[in-house]
């Protein structure tokens, strides 16, 4: 299966990145955006994805500071249509 | 006494810990991919960007080899001393409470910076003097120590805290001005700023010596018992 994890700041700490993102949106521009927040993107093919939960907490998040969501991507390049796990 | 340092793919600044260890006994370079301590009496998990700092600082450092044995070292009371990246590995490790998130700033930091000793009652720091101010460089992206409120406290109440910036001095958003926490046995150390770098009255200030002379006092203490 072709998954995606997508890492955010917990909610509540401190997202500097995110706020710098918020401030430069308007100077283009864009007025009326709110609580940018800033993650990261982690694409695996995994053979068994009921492992993905733990392989999320051990490594590809930090717990305490990351909350995290798998979705499952559709054909081998992710394709535009994806479904919450 | 002997110390250990560690070197993994990235470490840079290594040399100068070995040469700091050095003004306070001997000291030994540790390779990342073995399991052997060498028998040193204390473990410093040195500054740089381990693994190219891939995926979060300090997450992929953890899985070295040698931290399997740092891990059973700590366990077993071993006094292990984490600067800056090390201070993260330690932290990704869980042999330290807390996270180094990226600075407030977003931008890197390279100072001289005001540190207070906050727990003199520790083997990083009993031969300071309480509120005692040391001058130590910082030299980071991601030094803004978190720990959720309640575990804050915790560490807090229980002096775990050894050092803070002086007051207008936190450089880099960390809560509680926190610049330097041990665990809850006190044999474990992590710290942002670098006093490997403040040893020698050749480059600067040597407020950075007093870490080393107190690991050296607390394991010559334990030779003599």
């Amino acid at each position: 299966m072709r998954a995606r994890v997508l890492v955010k700041p917990k909610a509540g700490i401190l997202d500097p990145q995110g706020q710098a993102v918020e401030r430069a949106l308007p100077a283009l521009g864009f007025t009326g955006v709110r609580n940018v927040h800033v993650g990261r993107l982690i694409e695996l093919d995994v053979e068994d994805p009921a492992r993905l939960p733990e392989m999320c907490q051990r490594l590809l998040t930090n717990p305490l500071i990351e909350d995290y969501e798998i979705v499952e991507a559709d054909g081998a390049n992710g394709g535009a249509g994806s479904a919450r796990l | 006494m002997k110390f250990g340092v560690i070197r993994f793919p990235g470490s840079c600044d290594e040399v100068d810990a070995l040469l700091a260890c050095r003004r306070v006994g001997e000291s030994v370079l540790l390779w990342h991919g073995d399991r052997d301590l060498q028998g040193v009496d204390a473990v410093v998990v040195p500054g740089g960007f381990s693994y190219g700092d891939y995926l979060r600082v300090g997450a992929i450092a953890r899985f070295a080899p040698v931290m399997e044995e740092v891990a059973a070292f700590a366990a077993a009371g071993g006094l292990v001393l984490g600067i800056c990246n090390g201070f993260q590995v330690l932290c990704e490790a869980g042999l330290l409470p807390g996270a180094l998130l990226p600075n407030t700033s977003l931008r890197f930091v390279f100072r001289q910076v005001q540190l207070e000793v906050v727990n003199t009652d520790s083997p990083f720091t009993q031969t300071c003097a309480p509120g005692q101010r040391l001058s130590i460089p910082i030299k980071h992206t991601t030094g803004r120590y978190y720990l959720p409120d309640d575990q804050l406290a915790r560490i807090e109440a229980a002096g775990q805290v050894l050092l803070r910036y002086a007051p207008g001095e936190n450089p880099n958003g960390s809560l509680n001005d926190i610049a330097g926490v041990c665990n809850e046995q006190r044999n474990v150390f992590g710290l942002m700023p670098h006093p490997e770098h403040a040893v020698d009255p050749l480059t600067g200030p040597t407020g950075g010596l007093a870490i080393f002379e107190s690991i050296h006092a607390h394991v010559a203490d334990g030779a003599l018992v």
